[in-house]
Formats: structure tokens, C-alpha cells, sequence
């Protein structure tokens, strides 16, 4: 069944608050092979002026990802998750992840669209620190393929 | 001006997507089961796209020369990259241009990544900030 197109334009209540830890943000670099001084080492952080370790620019999708379950699995959209791909994904950042951010994500279904028999859905996450100060914008594209190509 | 950036090559093992899995919470099984991941139809395991696209971030930090200098980053995923259970694993090539500079101190950057010489990425771009 084709998703429903009403869902454009609906936003999802915030997110529980989710806290930055550094040795999060250093095990996610090191997972990405990114040795950066200021990934790993809060003193090479606080020299180019963040009070603690900053993270990587694909971090953000740590929380997102886990925000977005909101969506994908919302019974009344009625996704199938095994029969999605990723499509796209753009970040527009107001300053980098840093240790100790405690966020929140707001999520908007922007775009619903069907095309070849699947259906594409596109999610903006709005991540903003507790006390509402913007850090990043985190766009999703996902694919859902038809059944018969499944 | 289309300036070249000096291209970066990074290697992707198995073990790397096991890591990534761990590190990111995402555990999708086509990351790291064979047997799961033919059964919908993939060559095998493939690499997260989003580990793709970290590997790509690196390469614009370590052009940017800073780690907080990415204002703005999109790709598409246009095919995966399968990681074979090797030693060696596979190898993802990034490369960019400098398309734009702007009068702010912006730069926009083309991106390109590519697996077995095919890309695996579409209008993939950042913007960074000149320090």
C-alpha cells in the first residue's frame, strides 16, 4: 500500500533528551578510522574553542536515527523497514556535535512521493541543544520498494 | 575555478563494519551476515551508507585542515559497497573539486566516491568554511 500522503507536513513531539558522551564521540571516530586531535582530546578541542571533544560531521545521525523511529515506526504511516533502502541524507550544521550536548529532535515528514512503484520519504530532523539552541538539520531519504520487487 | 583535491583512499574490512555497527547502533543485518544479506538480494555484506558517507566526511575535514569546518554535506547513495570477507576487504576513493568560493568565506566542494571503480555516491557535496 502506497504511503499516505497526509502524513506531509506532520511533526512528531520532541525527543527525550539525549546526552553527548565523550567517550561516545570517541568511539564513533575511532570506528570511522578519524584520528583528529579534537575527536579524542578535550585540550585540542578547547584550542580551537569547544569546551569539550567535538564530534565528526556524520555524528549527528547517532541521535537521528534513533529519533526517527518516531516515524518509521509509527503504525499509522504503516512502514515495512525491511523493505527500505537509504536514499539521501544531507546535514546543514549550525556548529559541530560537542561532548556534553544534551539534545533534543524534533521530526517533520517533508516529502512523500511514489514513483516506479516505491515509495520515497523524506524526514528533517531539527536537533537543538535542551535549552533550544540550533546545532543541526538532518534530512532523510528513505526508500521503500515496492512489494513486488522486495 | 575547479580546483582538484588531492584524492583519499580508505580501506573497509569487515571488521570495520562490526565496529560501525557497535559505534552508530545500527545493526541492520546486511552489515555484517552474509546468509541474511544474499537472501534480499545483495552480492553480500555491504558497508553502511553512513559509514560511506563518514569516510567521505573525512576526506572534506582533512581538505577543510579543521574538523569543525563542514557547514553543509549531502549525498545520494546510488550503489552499495560490498565488503567482501577478506583481509583486505574493499577500498572506498574519494575525490573532490572546489567548484565555488564565495565572497563569505565559503567553499563549495563536488564529491565523489568510488568502490571497484564505480561510483557509489550522486550529488554528493559539501560546503566548508575557509579558516
Amino acid at each position: 500500500m502506497p504511503l499516505d500522503q497526509s502524513f506531509v507536513g506532520r511533526s512528531y513531539p520532541p525527543t527525550e533528551p539525549y546526552l553527548v558522551g565523550r567517550e561516545k564521540i570517541r568511539e564513533f571516530a575511532r570506528a570511522i578510522g578519524a584520528d583528529d586531535a579534537e575527536y579524542h582530546d578535550p585540550a585540542a578541542a578547547r584550542a580551537i574553542g569547544y569546551p569539550d571533544v567535538v564530534a565528526p560531521p556524520t555524528f549527528p545521525v547517532v541521535v537521528t536515527m534513533a529519533a526517527s523511529r518516531q516515524i518509521i515506526a509509527d503504525p499509522d504511516l504503516g512502514m515495512d523497514y525491511t523493505r527500505v533502502v537509504h536514499g539521501d541524507q544531507r546535514f546543514a550544521y549550525t556548529r559541530p556535535v560537542v561532548a556534553g550536548d544534551t539534545l533534543i529532535c524534533v521530526n517533520t515528514v517533508d516529502e512523500i512521493t511514489r514513483r516506479g512503484g516505491h515509495d520515497f520519504i523524506t524526514t528533517r530532523t531539527e536537533v537543538t541543544t535542551e535549552g533550544g539552541e540550533p546545532v543541526v538539520t538532518v534530512w532523510s531519504k528513505l526508500v521503500q520498494r515496492g512489494e513486488e520487487s522486495a | 575555478m575547479t580546483d582538484a583535491l588531492e584524492t583519499q583512499t580508505y580501506r573497509v574490512t569487515r571488521a570495520d563494519l562490526v565496529r560501525y555497527c557497535g559505534a552508530s547502533g545500527d545493526f541492520n543485518v546486511i552489515h555484517w551476515n552474509d546468509r541474511l544479506a544474499t537472501k534480499v538480494g545483495l552480492p553480500g555484506v555491504i558497508a553502511h551508507g553512513m559509514y560511506t558517507m563518514a569516510l567521505v566526511g573525512r576526506a572534506v575535514t582533512t581538505w577543510a585542515g579543521a574538523p569543525d569546518a563542514v557547514v553543509e554535506f549531502s549525498v545520494r547513495f546510488s550503489r552499495p559497497v560490498p565488503v567482501p570477507d577478506t583481509d583486505e576487504g574493499t577500498e572506498v576513493v574519494v575525490a573532490g573539486t572546489v567548484k565555488e568560493v564565495t565572497g563569505d568565506g565559503l567553499a563549495k566542494l563536488a564529491l565523489t566516491a568510488t568502490c571497484n571503480g564505480e561510483k557509489v555516491l550522486s550529488l554528493a557535496s559539501a560546503t566548508i568554511r575557509k579558516r
